[in-house]
């Protein structure tokens, strides 16, 4: 007798998820959530980034919950963002205020300030460490005490709490226009689906969240030849951002009377593209026009690709597709494209079976 | 860390929200009325719109209904249920007659609805318009001053391609002779279901974040010419095996014995009743 393969699903799926949890701890180990955090510092930094939620414990979490695997990890976070209220927003936070741990400018060698190179794989060798693998913790420790004591050495009088902005100088050369502030409340686009054509503030709020893969592509693809462009970047800064919110009793958002509220380690990063501009009188003058990129976590090739595709929507050439905002902005979602991809894996019998009487149907002629 | 989830998963707030862009749905029947569509635990694509609407409408009383391709056993139908019941412990039902909602994915149910019960369509692509306007900013426009020449044009390419309408699934109709709508990707043998029901259908497409509404005793007609008349899928003179139903949407499977072809309702709880007698 033939059987209906949609039926008995209560116990084929018991035994899947049986079969999964074999899968991740059949090798008799298992990691500690003190462990993803401390050593999986990139992984983290991106599912957090992709989730759109802050902590680190719970991206730990859910990575190894996932077996490591973004996209899961990702998923199983963002859900849970659903089930929390959203009380306040933060107080408009000010780059400017950022502990800075790593900063680079490809425009300027002499930025007032300098120069921070902080942690980057940029001028690593890509072999593989062998010794990695026989790594022991006293070693580690070893180590860390003799980083430490070489820290306690080096004196140097750089603020790296009130590093200026690269861009600012060039502001108060005239080569970029100052584009005034908008402190206004953002448009959510987690309270409220988008509307096209988009605020700035919604397209940055997309592509921050955006998978670390698609903003990437995309970027990539506008800066190659699907695009216009060939950004220089101004200032790429990573470091630790204070969060405060007004006084919930006292609605006079009185910086006094605001709450600190913790901090978070941003990538932020902006570039300039060189752009032509025709005054009244006829002739075109050069100028620079600016991207913007920001992200959660050290995620230094998202946020460059954010910033290229914040301009090329900016700019709106209908002769890309990458400044096309609705194709940019509804499809680089990590959870909106793999759900939906996913979805092909569900039973399509009924509509099958539709599509398939119109097909036999249209050869008859009926 | 431990984390208790609230009733019916989401805050407060986000249930709010959501039946607030429902009631607006009902108001308006066909208009797809944006909403913030929140991530759930299921991938986006395998039902979170159905599922944000039952979870913002459900109810300690509320006896619940999963369907997934006319059965409420498919593993995504069980899937949705343990949620819905791990997140608010209301009571299930395979029985239509009983539930007072019915999420459903490709499937009307077979027998009527009836008045005070709800049901709700997952859907995947909500705008009737998507195959011949990819823009989510034009077809809003062309919804708003009903240009549906799009939908029409589309279906006589078929006529003038095939000699038929070759829609599948999801074959457009007209709400309250207003909005043209996507009846989610139920097939065209459900559309007639929608006219006049008594129930209240509500459509939830996660993804595309949209909501829209059948209310209750509203016209629905589905397109078609006067020389092309609108067709269902067919299954005259098929049986099925299991209960000898007639005229219902029928699965077709092969016995991998005899290589033989033969026919089974697809609503699975519909043909159980038949078999247990419980229908006439």
């Amino acid at each position: 007798m033939g059987y209906v393969a949609v039926k008995g699903g209560t116990n084929a799926i018991a035994q899947s998820i049986k079969r999964l949890k074999y899968n991740r701890i059949k090798k008799g180990e298992i990691l500690s959530i003190n462990e993803i955090e401390s050593g999986m510092r990139g992984l983290i930094d991106q599912v957090m980034s992709e989730s759109s939620i802050y902590c680190e414990e719970l991206a730990a979490i859910s990575i190894k919950q996932a077996e490591g695997n973004p996209e899961e990890a990702v998923f199983l976070l963002r859900a849970y963002r659903s089930t929390l209220p959203r009380k306040h927003y933060s107080k408009v936070v000010r780059s400017e205020d950022m502990t800075v741990e790593r900063r680079i400018s490809a425009s300027f060698k002499d930025i007032p300030g300098g120069q921070i190179l902080g942690a980057s794989y940029d001028y690593t060798h890509r072999l593989i460490d062998f010794d990695l693998a026989d790594e022991t913790k006293e070693e580690l420790i070893q180590w860390l005490e003799n980083f430490n004591k070489e820290v306690d050495i080096i004196e140097d009088s750089t603020d790296i709490n009130k590093l200026p902005k690269v861009l600012d100088y060039l502001r108060s050369q005239g080569l970029i226009s100052d584009c005034g502030e908008k402190n206004n409340e953002p448009k959510d686009i987690t309270k409220k689906s988008i509307e096209f054509p988009t605020e700035r503030s919604e397209r940055l709020q997309i592509l921050t969240r955006g998978q670390t893969g698609a903003v990437t592509s995309l970027g990539y693809a506008a800066l190659r030849g699907y695009g216009d462009t060939h950004p220089t970047i101004g200032e790429l800064r990573v470091g630790s951002l204070p969060i405060y919110v007004d006084n919930p009793l006292n609605n006079d958002h009185d910086d006094e009377d605001s709450f600190y509220i913790g901090e978070i380690k941003v990538t932020e990063v902006e570039t300039l593209f060189p752009a032509s501009e025709e005054k009244e009188d006829g002739k075109v003058q050069m100028e620079l026009e600016i991207g913007y990129g920001i992200c959660y976590g050290q995620n230094e090739t998202k946020a460059i690709a954010m910033s290229i595709l914040d301009h090329c929507l900016e700019i709106g050439d209908p002769r890309y597709p990458t400044h096309d905002e609705e194709f940019v902005l509804l499809h680089i979602d990590s959870i909106e494209s793999s759900g939906f991809i996913s979805h092909l894996k569900l039973p399509h019998y009924v509509t099958f079976k539709s599509k398939l009487d119109s097909i036999v149907k249209t050869r008859k002629g009926e | 860390m431990r984390i208790e989830y609230n009733f019916g998963f989401f805050d407060e707030g986000s249930k709010r929200e959501i039946r607030r862009a429902t009631l607006k749905a009902i108001a308006i029947p066909g208009y797809q009325v944006p909403f913030a569509s929140r991530e759930m635990p299921i991938a986006r694509g395998w039902g979170t719109g159905g599922l944000q609407l039952t979870l913002s409408l459900v109810g300690m009383d509320d006896i619940i209904k999963v369907i997934d391709q006319g059965s409420d056993e498919s593993v995504n139908a069980v899937n949705i249920k343990k949620l819905v019941r791990k997140t608010t412990e209301v009571q299930e039902t395979d029985l239509t007659s009983e539930a007072t909602i019915i999420q459903s994915r490709h499937r009307i149910p077979e027998i009527s609805l009836n008045e005070g019960q709800i049901l709700v369509l997952q859907v995947p692509i909500p705008e009737p318009l998507r195959y011949v306007e990819p823009s989510e900013y034009v077809t809003k426009r062309l919804h708003a001053d009903r240009e549906y020449s799009g939908a029409w044009l589309m279906l006589f390419e078929q006529i003038m391609k095939y000699g038929n309408m070759s829609t599948g699934a999801d074959h457009p109709v007209s709400v309250n002779k207003r909005y043209v709508m996507a009846p989610s990707p139920i097939p065209r043998f459900d559309n007639p279901k929608m006219n006049n029901s008594e129930a209240l259908i509500l459509l939830g497409a996660g993804r595309e974040k949209k909501i829209y509404a059948v209310p209750p005793y509203t016209e629905v007609t589905s397109l078609a010419f006067d020389d092309y008349p609108f067709q269902t899928e067919s299954f005259d003179q098929k049986q099925c095996r299991l209960c000898g139903s007639t005229g219902v949407f029928m699965d077709e499977l092969v016995d991998e014995k005899t290589g033989e072809t033969y026919y089974q309702c697809n609503d699975s709880s519909y043909c159980l009743s038949k078999l247990n007698n419980q229908l006439k």
